[in-house]
């Protein structure tokens, strides 16, 4: 126990068996698993695995039935809502991209700003040399300087899945939550995607879900693998791939 | 592209500034000064239908602000332009003073009619012009804040929002029904005499309405170019399009509609305000869910989305109302009503104004170095990695 509490302290995320079942189907079983500050953690885990649902409890859009989830050690994150959660400093990539379709795909990086979010704040909002540079600045990042006047709804699934990035990156999160960041993207994109985040990574602390191994390993990180809502491993890559209930669970499909 | 698009909207502002400060003068000035029965004179009643219209153009607006901005489709906006009304109607009814049948000078004919001894509590305060005039803001502010605060914090939206502010719209209606609720049962309130001293059957009164109306309509559109094309603007299309992805980004979605919504029902009851001297009475019956409904298409009608074609669907639709209802194609007018709405969603589904600018846009796209083909809304799903 004593262990723990001092995890719980040193951890930027926190969880502690954690279940959650909807209608009486457990997608979450006592789930543990904690993030220290810096790192990069890769998720793997077949569909249906609860990777997705694990991100929805983090930040707030699915309440826990029970177990703890502590952000930086102290705040527990089952009793604030995804405004309040994504104030406090998390950032989050979903599993399909969504992005602001309508609205240019610069203005989809102003309203990802770490700015003042109020009602007032924004109807009296003048853009700042400072806001602009960092636009610009993630644009160059993201690669999508030259489309930045371009409606994000026009833009490729890949470029969508870096302007959702790129959002992630204009936010400035303490933590990362990146749900299958290269899904749809080709071989080079997915290289280029894995570097970004290994960039990202030198003052963020990221979460990865991702069925491509390659990228996986590109990654070079702890990875932990879920399976029907609960960890099944967790290790190196090769520690993981190697292990005989996680290739039952692939295989076994 | 973003800029481009700013700019030649700025101008469609412009211009519509323009236009309805200029029917605002002529109107009233051609009304008041040329000879009647002179070919440029127009009539006092075409005056007082007019003025109408743009109350309605205001109202339409108040629609699209909060539908084709912010997502929220409101079918009891009704409700808050018929208290404006009301609010006004009271002052109207305070005005008449011993003029009435019975003669009292406190109390409203209907109230000396059903036995009221005093003046209800809620009816003080009206006798004074700049109260009224506050309370038509007030009450349907105060109605629009309560309502959206239990009604965006449990994120009530789409259809099931649509539904309970239908139910809002009816309740009232039911209410203002009953003889002792206050305000005059179902023949509502009528036979006003002054406004600020001046009698509301006069010509000069007529005009000055209309113009005061134009007037409203044009701070109402500049109000709502304020908020849609500031960053708040963004971030309620950002709810419309995406909201739990908003709340993702750390915006109190709630906050948001719940701002946009109180401001929205303050300026349907400023239409209902103006509305009432124009025409002459306020009754139930503009609580009838039906009304909401019609205001709604015409904001579908003219382009939602779009401010211009919100107020422009309101005049267009309705002038073909009165067109229709005047003739024999009267019975038919609800069916018409239907058949057009149906059209529209079908052949037009952005509306006049919407696709007139998709239409402008493609024009554009076909220059060379315009990158407008991006304004386009027929983006292709993503195909999902799944
Ligand atoms: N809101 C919900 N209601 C009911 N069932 C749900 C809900 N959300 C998730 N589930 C179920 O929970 C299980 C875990 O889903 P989840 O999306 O977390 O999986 P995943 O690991 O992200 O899978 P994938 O790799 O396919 O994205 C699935 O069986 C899914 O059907
Ligand atoms: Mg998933």
């Amino acid at each position: 126990m004593n262990v723990m509490d001092t995890r719980s302290t040193s951890a930027l995320l926190y969880l502690d068996g954690v279940h959650v079942s909807f209608d009486g189907f457990h997608a979450i079983n006592n789930l543990s698993l904690a993030l220290e500050p810096g790192e990069m953690r890769a998720i793997i885990g077949p569909n249906g695995a609860g990777k997705t649902t694990m991100m929805d409890i983090i930040t707030g859009k699915t309440k826990p039935d029970e177990g703890t989830v502590l952000f930086d050690g102290k705040t527990d994150l089952t009793r604030l809502d995804e405004t309040r959660i994504a104030e406090l400093g998390i950032g989050r990539k979903f599993q399909k991209p969504t992005v602001f379709e309508s609205q240019s795909v610069e203005d989809n990086l102003l309203l990802a700003l770490n700015v003042d979010h109020s009602v007032r704040g924004t109807l009296f909002w003048r853009g700042s040399r400072g806001e602009a540079e960092q636009i610009d600045r993630v644009l160059e990042t993201v690669r999508l300087k030259d489309v930045r006047r371009k409606l994000a709804g026009s833009l490729s699934h890949g470029q969508k899945q870096w302007l959702e990035i790129g959002m992630l990156l204009a936010q400035d999160p303490k933590l990362l939550l990146v749900d299958e960041p290269v899904a749809g993207m080709t071989d080079v994109e997915t290289h280029q995607t894995a570097e970004l985040l290994k960039e990202i990574n030198r003052d963020h602390t990221v979460m990865v879900v991702e069925h491509d191994m390659t990228f996986v390993r590109e990654l070079g990180v702890k990875v932990t693998c879920l399976h029907e809502g609960t960890v099944l491993a967790e290790g190196t890559i090769d520690q993981v791939s190697s292990n005989d209930r996680v290739i039952e669970v692939y295989l076994g499909r | 592209m973003a800029h481009v698009l700013t700019r030649s909207l700025d101008r469609a502002a412009t211009i519509f500034v323009l236009v309805v400060a200029a029917c605002g003068v002529l109107i009233p000035l051609s009304n008041l000064l040329l000879p009647a029965g002179s070919a440029l004179q127009v009539p006092t009643y075409l005056v007082a239908l007019w003025g109408k219209y743009v109350c309605y153009a205001i109202l339409a607006l108040s629609i699209d602000l909060i539908w084709g901005y912010c997502g929220i489709l409101s079918l009891g906006h009704g409700a808050f332009f018929a208290l404006g009304g009301y609010a006004m109607g009271m002052y109207l009814m305070r005005q008449i003073g011993t003029r009435g049948v019975y003669g009292n000078p406190i109390l409203p004919d209907f109230m000396v009619f059903l036995n009221y001894s005093k003046l209800p509590w809620y009816w003080h305060g009206f006798d004074m012009f700049w109260f009224a005039a506050l309370m038509v803001l007030v009450v349907p502010g105060l109605l629009a804040f309560c309502f959206g605060w239990l009604a965006f914090r449990s994120r009530v939206t789409g259809v099931y929002l649509s539904i309970i502010t239908q139910a809002m719209t009816y309740a009232l209606l039911l209410a203002f029904f009953r003889n002792d609720f206050g305000f005059g049962g179902n023949n509502g309130l009528t036979d006003f005499k002054d406004i600020l001293g001046f009698n509301v059957q006069a010509e000069g009164t007529r005009a000055a309405l209309f113009a005061l109306s134009c007037l409203a309509l044009i701070l109402a559109f500049l109000i709502c170019r304020a908020v849609v094309s500031s960053k708040l603007g963004k971030v309620l299309i950002a709810i419309r399009d995406a909201e739990s992805r908003t709340r993702f980004l750390g915006y109190r979605v709630e906050s948001y509609k719940l701002f946009v919504f109180t401001l929205s029902a303050c300026m349907a009851g400023v239409a209902g305000a103006l509305y009432v001297p124009q025409v002459g009475i306020i009754n139930p019956s503009e609580f009838a869910p039906g009304n909401s409904i019609e205001a709604v298409i015409w904001v579908a009608v003219g382009g939602r989305g779009t401010l211009v074609g919100a107020a422009l669907g309101a005049v267009v639709v309705n002038y073909a109302k009165t067109f229709f209802t005047s003739g024999v194609l009267a019975p038919y007018w609800l069916f018409m009503l239907g058949a057009l709405f149906v059209l529209v969603t079908l052949l037009l589904p952005k509306g006049i104004i919407g696709t007139f600018n998709s239409w402008w846009d493609q024009l554009g796209s076909k220059r060379p170095n315009a990158d407008s083909a991006a304004r386009e809304d027929g983006v292709t799903e993503p195909k999902m990695a799944e």
